[in-house]
C-alpha cells in the first residue's frame, strides 16, 4: 500500500457568541490506497469538521490550521486554498448523508453529472455523458441512459445515494470521503450501499474515509478506526484490535451502549455514559472525558493526555488516556 | 381465533383488517392515484405488553401509528381500545389513554414554552387537578424521567437532545395513559444517549406496567425492547409473532433479510449478503401478487400473480406462499 493522505495537527475553530469554539484540537490522520479509515464519534465530536477541512468545505467563518497536509505526496498547505479546490472532486470525492440536499433538485441527473465531469476534466458533452452512463451502471443503476433524464426527486433514497456515489467517483479520485452515507437509508438498502462502496474500493484501489456514529457499520467495513471525542482522536488503531479490546474508557462506553441481539438479554439495562460532552469554548487543560469517566485520577485533571502508542493497535495505534483499560489478552 | 375460545383477556388495543388509502394528485393532467398505505393489518397490544412495529420507509408504520392515536380513521377494518371501537369515543377521551412519543424532540416541544409548562399542558387540557397539585405532578414526572427539578424553568433549546426526549416522555406520561405509541423515539439521538432513553422506557414499563407500541427501523433496538413484533412491507404485515421466535428464526424472506441486515459491532464479520433485488418498488405502484416478489430471492411465478394470505403457525403469522411454517 502507498500513502494517499497524510494530515497532522489539524485544528478547526468556529466563532460563536460565547467565544471561539475549538471543534478540532489537533487531529492526525493517515490513509493509504485501498484502505478504509472510519472516523467514529457522537454529535459534536469534530468528525464532520475534520472531513470538511480535508475538502476545503468548512463554513465561511471557520478557521483551520494544520502542521502537515499532503495528498499523493503533494504538499497541499503550500498552496492552501487553490490546491484544495483542485483536490476536491477531482482527487477527493465526497458523499454526504442526505443526497437530496447534495443534488440540485432543479437539474436533471445527467446534466449534473456532465457538469461535474467537464469542470474537472474538460472535454465535450458526449465524452462526459458516456462517462456518466458508465459510472451509473457501475454503481448498479439499471437503464442508466433513462436515469440521466430524471430529476433527483424522481428517484428513491437508495438510488439517489447511488447517483451521489457515481458523481463522487466520476473523475476517478484516489480518496472518497463519505459522511454518514447510509444514515438516511433503510437497513436493507444500507447494507447494499456499503457493499457497493467496498466493491468499488477494491476495484479502483480507493482510499476511503467513512464517518459514522454507528459502530455496527464501522465494525463491518473499517480497516482502521479513529474514535473522536471533544475534538481529539482519543483512540486509534487496527479496527479489530480497537473494537475487541478498547483501551480508552469512552470507546468501551460506546460499545457497551449498543443493543446486541445475541449478548444482552431483553429488559436488562444497556451500558450508558453518564454526563455530557464538555464545552469546547476555552476547554480546560484536562482530559475532556474526565467528568464522565469512572477511572479518572488527579493526573487526568492536570493535563490533556498525550497519545500513547499501543503496540497492539498496529503501527499507528494509540490512545489518549492516563488510565487505559487492560488489553484483551491481559483480561 | 374467535374470542369465545380464547381464555386470555382482550388486548388493550386491537386492530383487525385495517386498511388505509390516500387519493394522491399526481399533477394537473395525470389525474389521481390511490396509495394503499395499509391493507389487511392485524395487530394486538396486550395489557402491559410492548409490541414492536418494524418496516422501512413507505411501509406504512407511521400511518398505522396515526390511526392508533385516533388522528385518522381507517377506510376498512376496526380498531378497538379495551374492547371498545375507536370511533365510539371522542378524541379527547382516547387521548387520555393513548399518548405519543415522537422521533424528534427538537420539533415536538414548543420552543417558546418552558419545560414545566410543556409537561403540565396535558393536565390543563384534560382539566386535571388544581395549580398546586399540577405543579407537584410535574415535579414528580421530571424526577421520574431523570430530569433535575430546575429543568422545569428551562426552555427546550437549553436542554440536550436526550434531555429533550426525557421531557417529551414526561409530557406523554403526565395524564397516566395506558399506552405509549413511541415512533422512532431514539433515532435522532447519539448511541450513548439512546441507551439512556431505552433504559428509561424499560424502567417505566417495570414500574408502571404501561403498554407500548415501539416503532423503529432499528431491529437491534426492537429486539431489545419488545415482547412481540409486527413486520410491515409496503402496507402489509408480512410476519408477526413473539420477538424471540421471529428474530431467532424469521420465516418470511423479507424478515430474514431484515434480520441479516442488523449490523452489530462484530469485528471481522464483514457485510452480510442479503441476496435481495436492489430496486425498492414505488408504493404508489406496488408490485402485483406478493408485494415483495420483485426483491425476493426465492420468488416463483405464482408470487407475481397471487397475493398471499396470512398463514398461521404455532405462534406467528406469515404472509408468504413459500415459507415453511
Amino acid at each position: 500500500m502507498s500513502e494517499l493522505l497524510d494530515l497532522a495537527g489539524l485544528r478547526v475553530t468556529l466563532p460563536t457568541a460565547e467565544g471561539p469554539l475549538e471543534a478540532v484540537r489537533g487531529v492526525d490522520l493517515r490513509v493509504e490506497r485501498g484502505e478504509t479509515l472510519c472516523l467514529v464519534g457522537e454529535s459534536g465530536c469534530g468528525k464532520s469538521m475534520t472531513a470538511l477541512s480535508l475538502l476545503g468545505l468548512l463554513p465561511p467563518k471557520a478557521r483551520w490550521t494544520a502542521e502537515r497536509y499532503s495528498f499523493e505526496g503533494r504538499d497541499i498547505l503550500a498552496g492552501q486554498h487553490s490546491s484544495l479546490e483542485a483536490l476536491r472532486g477531482a482527487h477527493i470525492g465526497m458523499v454526504f448523508q442526505d443526497p437530496m440536499t447534495a443534488l440540485n433538485p432543479t437539474f436533471r441527473i445527467g446534466d449534473q453529472l456532465v457538469a461535474v465531469y467537464r469542470r474537472h476534466r474538460g472535454g465535450d458533452r458526449r465524452t462526459a455523458r458516456a462517462q456518466a452512463v458508465e459510472l451509473l451502471e457501475r454503481v448498479g443503476i439499471s437503464s442508466a441512459a433513462l436515469r440521466l433524464r430524471q430529476y433527483p426527486h424522481e428517484l428513491s433514497g437508495g438510488l439517489r445515494q447511488r447517483v451521489m456515489i457515481a458523481m463522487a467517483l466520476l473523475c476517478r479520485p484516489g480518496l472518497l470521503v463519505a459522511d454518514e452515507p447510509t444514515t438516511a437509508l433503510d437497513v436493507t438498502i444500507q447494507v447494499q450501499i456499503l457493499a457497493l462502496l467496498k466493491d468499488l474500493q477494491a476495484e479502483l484501489g480507493l482510499g476511503v474515509i467513512l464517518i459514522s456514529h454507528d459502530l455496527g457499520i464501522v465494525s463491518r467495513v473499517a480497516d482502521r478506526i479513529a474514535v473522536m471525542y471533544a475534538g481529539h482522536v482519543v483512540e486509534t488503531g487496527n479496527a479489530e484490535t480497537v473494537l475487541s479490546g478498547p483501551r480508552h474508557p469512552y470507546t468501551r462506553g460506546l460499545l457497551d451502549s449498543v443493543p446486541r441481539p445475541d449478548s444482552i438479554r431483553r429488559g436488562e439495562p444497556l451500558g450508558t455514559i453518564p454526563g455530557t460532552v464538555p464545552s469546547l469554548v476555552e476547554p480546560a487543560a484536562a482530559c475532556a472525558f474526565l467528568a464522565r469517566c469512572g477511572r479518572a485520577g488527579p493526573e487526568c485533571e492536570a493535563a490533556v493526555p498525550p497519545l500513547h502508542s499501543s503496540a497492539e493497535g498496529g503501527d499507528s495505534g494509540g490512545f489518549r488516556c492516563f488510565h487505559p483499560l487492560a488489553t484483551a489478552g491481559a483480561r | 381465533m374467535t374470542a369465545a375460545l380464547s381464555p386470555s383477556p382482550p388486548p388493550l388495543l386491537e386492530a383487525r383488517g385495517v386498511e388505509k388509502r390516500y387519493r394522491l394528485s399526481r399533477g394537473l393532467l395525470r389525474g389521481k392515484k390511490t396509495l394503499h398505505a395499509l391493507a389487511g393489518v392485524n395487530l394486538a397490544i396486550p395489557k402491559g405488553g410492548v409490541v414492536g412495529l418494524v418496516g422501512e420507509s413507505g411501509s406504512g408504520k407511521s400511518t398505522l401509528a396515526r390511526l392508533l392515536l385516533g388522528l385518522e380513521t381507517p377506510d376498512a377494518g376496526t380498531i378497538a381500545f379495551d374492547g371498545e371501537p375507536l370511533g365510539a369515543s371522542d378524541r379527547r377521551s382516547l387521548a387520555r389513554r393513548v399518548q405519543p412519543v415522537f422521533q424528534d424532540p427538537f420539533s415536538s416541544l414548543n420552543p417558546a414554552h418552558r419545560i414545566g409548562d410543556i409537561v403540565e399542558l396535558p393536565l390543563r387540557v384534560h382539566r386535571l387537578g388544581d395549580a398546586a397539585s399540577r405543579a407537584k405532578r410535574v415535579a414528580t414526572l421530571l424526577n421520574q424521567v431523570g430530569l433535575p427539578s430546575r429543568a422545569a424553568a428551562a426552555f427546550p433549546r437549553e436542554l440536550s437532545g436526550g434531555q429533550r426526549q426525557r421531557a417529551a416522555i414526561a409530557r406523554a406520561l403526565a395524564i397516566s395513559p395506558e399506552l405509549l405509541i413511541c415512533d422512532e423515539p431514539t433515532s435522532a439521538l447519539d448511541v450513548s444517549v439512546q441507551a439512556q432513553i431505552l433504559n428509561l422506557l424499560t424502567d417505566l414499563r417495570q414500574e408502571t406496567g404501561i403498554s407500548m407500541l415501539f416503532i423503529s427501523h432499528d431491529l437491534a433496538v426492537v429486539e431489545h425492547m419488545t415482547d412481540s413484533v409486527v413486520i410491515l412491507y409496503l402496507g402489509r404485515v408480512v410476519e408477526a409473532g413473539p420477538t424471540d421466535d421471529v428474530f431467532r428464526a424469521p420465516k418470511h424472506p423479507y424478515a430474514q433479510a431484515l434480520r441479516s441486515a442488523v449490523l452489530t459491532p462484530d469485528e471481522g464479520k464483514g457485510l452480510p449478503d442479503l441476496n435481495l433485488g436492489a430496486g425498492f418498488p414505488n408504493p404508489l405502484d406496488p408490485p402485483s401478487g406478493c408485494r415483495f416478489h420483485t426483491r425476493c430471492p426465492i420468488a416463483e411465478p405464482r408470487c407475481a400473480r397471487d397475493t398471499p394470505m396470512p398463514r398461521y403457525g404455532a405462534s406467528r403469522s406469515v404472509e408468504c406462499h413459500l415459507a415453511q411454517l
